[in-house]
C-alpha cells in the first residue's frame, strides 16, 4: 500500500469514526431547531453555524455522512450480490441464458443511469417518511446498479469456466451446483471485491445528484445530496463559505475511495 | 461488415421492444394510472363519463396497452404529457436540439481536452508530467455532475454557456484516464521502442506508432462519452436552467408525469444505442479486426 493509499485510508477511517460518533461529537440533534440562531455563523456551540431553519450544520454533516457512508456500501453489496448471481450464472451456464443476460445487461447499460433512476424513483411515492425515502433511494441504487458489474463477472466466470482446475473438477463428477458454489464463486472474489469498491463512490455520487435534484432523502433526515441543495444559494455561500463543508467532505471521501480502488482493481486483474 | 450491421440493428430493435415493454409496465403501474380528473367534472353528462370509463378500460389490458404504446411510438406518437398538457413529440421537438447541441459541443470539448492531456503526458514522460491533469480529472470524477454544473453556473458571466462546459468536464476525466492508459501501453510496446532506437523524432513516433495504432480503441470511447453526457445532462440542465430534454425529464419526475418520463428515457436509450452502434460500425469500417472484436 502506497503512502497516498495509507493517507486515503486514514481520512476514510476518521470520516467513518466521526459519523458513527455523531451522537458524542455533535452538541445537538440533526433536526433540532434553534429559532434564536437562524443562519448563525460558526461559534463554539455551532462549529459550522446553523442553516436557515436554525439547525446545527455540523450535526447535520455528521449524520449525513453516516447516512451516505453506511448506506452506499450496503447498496453496493446488494448490487454486487445481484450481479454475482446473474453474471456468474450466465457465465457458468452459457448458451441461451448467457445470451439473454447479455441482452438484458446491454439494455440496462444503454439507459443512462440517472434517467433510469429518475424514472423508477418517480414511480415510487415521493411523500414518504424520511427513513423510508432513504431506504428507497439506496435500495433503488442497489437494485439498478447490477448491470455493469454483472458484465465484468460474466466475463470473469467465462475465463474461469475454461480453466484447468474447473475442467478437472467437472470431469471428476462434482455436481454443477457444488462446482458453482465451492469452486467458482470463491475464485470470483477478487472481481466481486473490485466491483463492490467501484460501486461505492458511484452510489455516493448518484445519491448526491438525486438529492440536489430534490429526489433523494427527504427532510429532515440529512444526507450529502440533501445538504448540497444549500449551494444553490450563491450569494449566501460568498458570505458563509463554511456552507461548502459538505461538498468538500464529499469530494474528499470520494477521492479517497478512488485512491483505494486502484489496489482492488489491480487485485482483480 | 453486413453481419455487424444486422447484429446492431437487431440489438437496437430488441432494446426498443424491451424498453417499450419496461416503459409501458412502469406507466401502467405508476401512481395515478387509471384515474381521470374529468370524472370529477360535474358538467359532464352520465354518457360522457361512461365513455371516459370505456376508453380507460381498454388500457387495463396490459398486452393491449403495450401494443398500442409501441405502435404509437413507431408512428411518432409519443403520448401526451399530463403535467404540461401538450403532446410529448412537440415537447421533444422543442427541447431536443438544444440538448443535442450541448452534448455535441460538450463531448467534443471534453474528449479533446482529455486526449490533449493524455498525449502531453505520454510525450513529455517527465516525473510529475501528469500532475495537473491527474488532479483535475480526480476532482471532476469525485464531484457530482450537479456540483460541477453549479460551480460553472457561478462562473457563467465569464465563461459563457455553463452547461456545455459542465458536460465537457464530466466527459474529460473518463477520456483522459482511458486514453492515457491506452497510449502509455502502446508507447511501451516493442515496435515503439524499436522506432525510438532507430532515431525517429518523438513527434513521428507519437503520431505514427503510438496514436495511430491506439486510435480504434480511442474511437470506441465516443459511444460511452455520449451515454455519460446524456446521464449528466439532467442535473446540469436543471442547475444551469437550460431548457433541454434533461430538464424536461426532471420536471416530469417531479410532477410524476410518467408517460413523459418513460418516453424520454426510452428515446435517450435509443439514441445512446445508435451512437454506440455508429461508433462500432465506424471502427469496423476503419479496422475490420477491431470492429469484429468490439462487436
Amino acid at each position: 500500500m502506497s503512502f497516498k493509499q495509507k493517507f486515503a485510508l486514514a481520512v476514510l477511517t476518521v470520516a467513518v469514526a466521526a459519523s458513527l460518533g455523531a451522537g458524542f461529537l455533535a452538541q445537538s440533534s440533526y433536526s433540532e431547531q434553534f429559532r434564536d440562531a437562524i443562519s448563525a455563523p460558526p461559534s463554539a456551540h455551532f462549529w459550522l453555524g446553523t442553516d436557515e431553519l436554525g439547525r446545527d450544520r455540523f450535526a447535520r454533516l455528521l449524520y449525513g455522512t453516516r447516512v451516505s457512508l453506511l448506506l452506499a456500501p450496503a447498496a453496493a453489496l446488494l448490487s454486487t450480490l445481484i450481479a454475482a448471481l446473474i453474471g456468474g450464472a450466465a457465465g457458468f451456464l452459457g448458451g441461451r441464458w448467457e445470451r439473454l443476460v447479455t441482452a438484458g445487461v446491454d439494455l440496462f447499460l444503454s439507459l443512462p443511469w440517472l434517467f433510469l433512476l429518475l424514472a423508477v424513483r418517480a414511480l415510487l411515492p415521493l411523500n414518504t417518511s424520511p427513513v423510508t425515502s432513504v431506504m428507497i433511494t439506496f435500495l433503488l441504487l442497489g437494485c439498478l446498479g447490477w448491470a455493469a458489474p454483472a458484465r465484468m463477472i460474466r466475463a470473469g466466470t467465462r475465463t474461469l469456466v475454461s480453466s484447468d482446475f474447473l475442467v478437472q473438477a467437472s470431469a471428476s463428477g462434482i455436481s454443477r451446483w457444488r462446482l458453482f458454489w465451492r469452486h467458482l464463486l470463491p475464485n470470483l472474489r477478487p472481481i466481486l471485491l473490485a466491483q463492490f469498491w467501484i460501486s461505492i463512490p458511484l452510489f455516493i455520487l448518484s445519491e448526491a445528484n438525486l438529492g440536489l435534484l430534490g429526489l433523494g432523502v427527504a427532510e429532515p433526515l440529512p444526507s450529502w445530496g440533501a445538504m448540497l441543495r444549500d449551494l444553490e444559494n450563491y450569494s449566501a455561500i460568498l458570505q458563509n463559505p463554511w456552507m461548502l463543508a459538505p461538498v468538500v467532505l464529499l469530494v474528499t471521501v470520494v477521492s479517497c475511495l478512488q485512491l483505494l480502488l486502484r489496489t482492488e482493481d489491480r487485485a482483480a486483474c | 461488415m453486413l453481419p455487424l450491421l444486422l447484429r446492431q440493428a437487431r440489438r437496437i430493435l430488441l432494446t426498443v421492444l424491451l424498453g417499450g415493454l419496461l416503459g409501458a409496465t412502469l406507466v401502467r403501474l405508476g401512481p395515478g394510472f387509471g384515474v381521470d380528473e374529468r370524472e370529477l367534472d360535474s358538467r359532464l353528462s352520465a354518457d360522457s363519463q361512461h365513455a371516459i370509463r370505456v376508453e380507460r378500460a381498454k388500457e387495463n389490458n396490459i398486452a393491449l396497452f403495450y401494443v398500442r404504446y409501441v405502435s404509437g411510438f413507431v408512428h411518432g406518437d409519443f403520448g401526451f404529457s399530463r403535467s404540461l398538457n401538450r403532446p410529448v413529440a412537440e415537447l421533444l421537438k422543442e427541447r431536443l436540439p438544444l440538448t443535442l447541441k450541448s452534448l455535441g459541443v460538450g463531448v467534443f470539448g471534453g474528449a479533446s481536452l482529455g486526449l490533449a492531456f493524455a498525449l502531453l503526458t505520454v510525450w513529455w514522460r517527465a516525473p510529475g508530467s501528469d500532475f495537473v491533469p491527474a488532479i483535475l480529472s480526480g476532482l471532476c470524477l469525485a464531484a457530482p455532475a450537479a456540483v460541477i454544473a453549479l460551480v460553472l453556473f457561478w462562473l457563467s458571466p465569464w465563461i459563457g454557456a455553463a452547461s456545455r462546459w459542465a458536460i465537457a468536464l464530466v466527459v474529460f476525466p473518463h477520456v483522459y484516464r482511458y486514453a492515457k492508459n491506452q497510449l502509455v501501453a502502446t508507447s511501451e510496446s516493442p515496435h515503439v521502442v524499436a522506432a525510438e532506437a532507430k532515431g525517429l523524432s518523438s513527434w513521428r513516433v507519437l503520431w505514427a506508432h503510438v496514436l495511430t495504432p491506439a486510435a480504434p480503441q480511442l474511437a470506441a470511447l465516443a459511444g460511452i462519452s455520449f451515454s455519460l453526457a446524456f446521464g449528466a445532462s439532467i442535473p446540469i440542465e436543471v442547475i444551469c436552467d437550460s431548457p433541454g430534454v434533461g430538464q424536461l425529464a426532471w420536471r416530469a419526475a417531479m410532477d410524476r408525469d410518467l408517460p413523459l418520463l418513460v418516453t424520454i428515457t426510452v428515446l435517450v436509450a435509443l439514441m445512446t444505442l445508435v451512437v454506440n452502434s455508429l461508433a462500432d460500425l465506424a471502427l469496423a469500417a476503419w479496422k475490420p479486426d477491431a470492429g469484429s472484436a468490439a462487436a
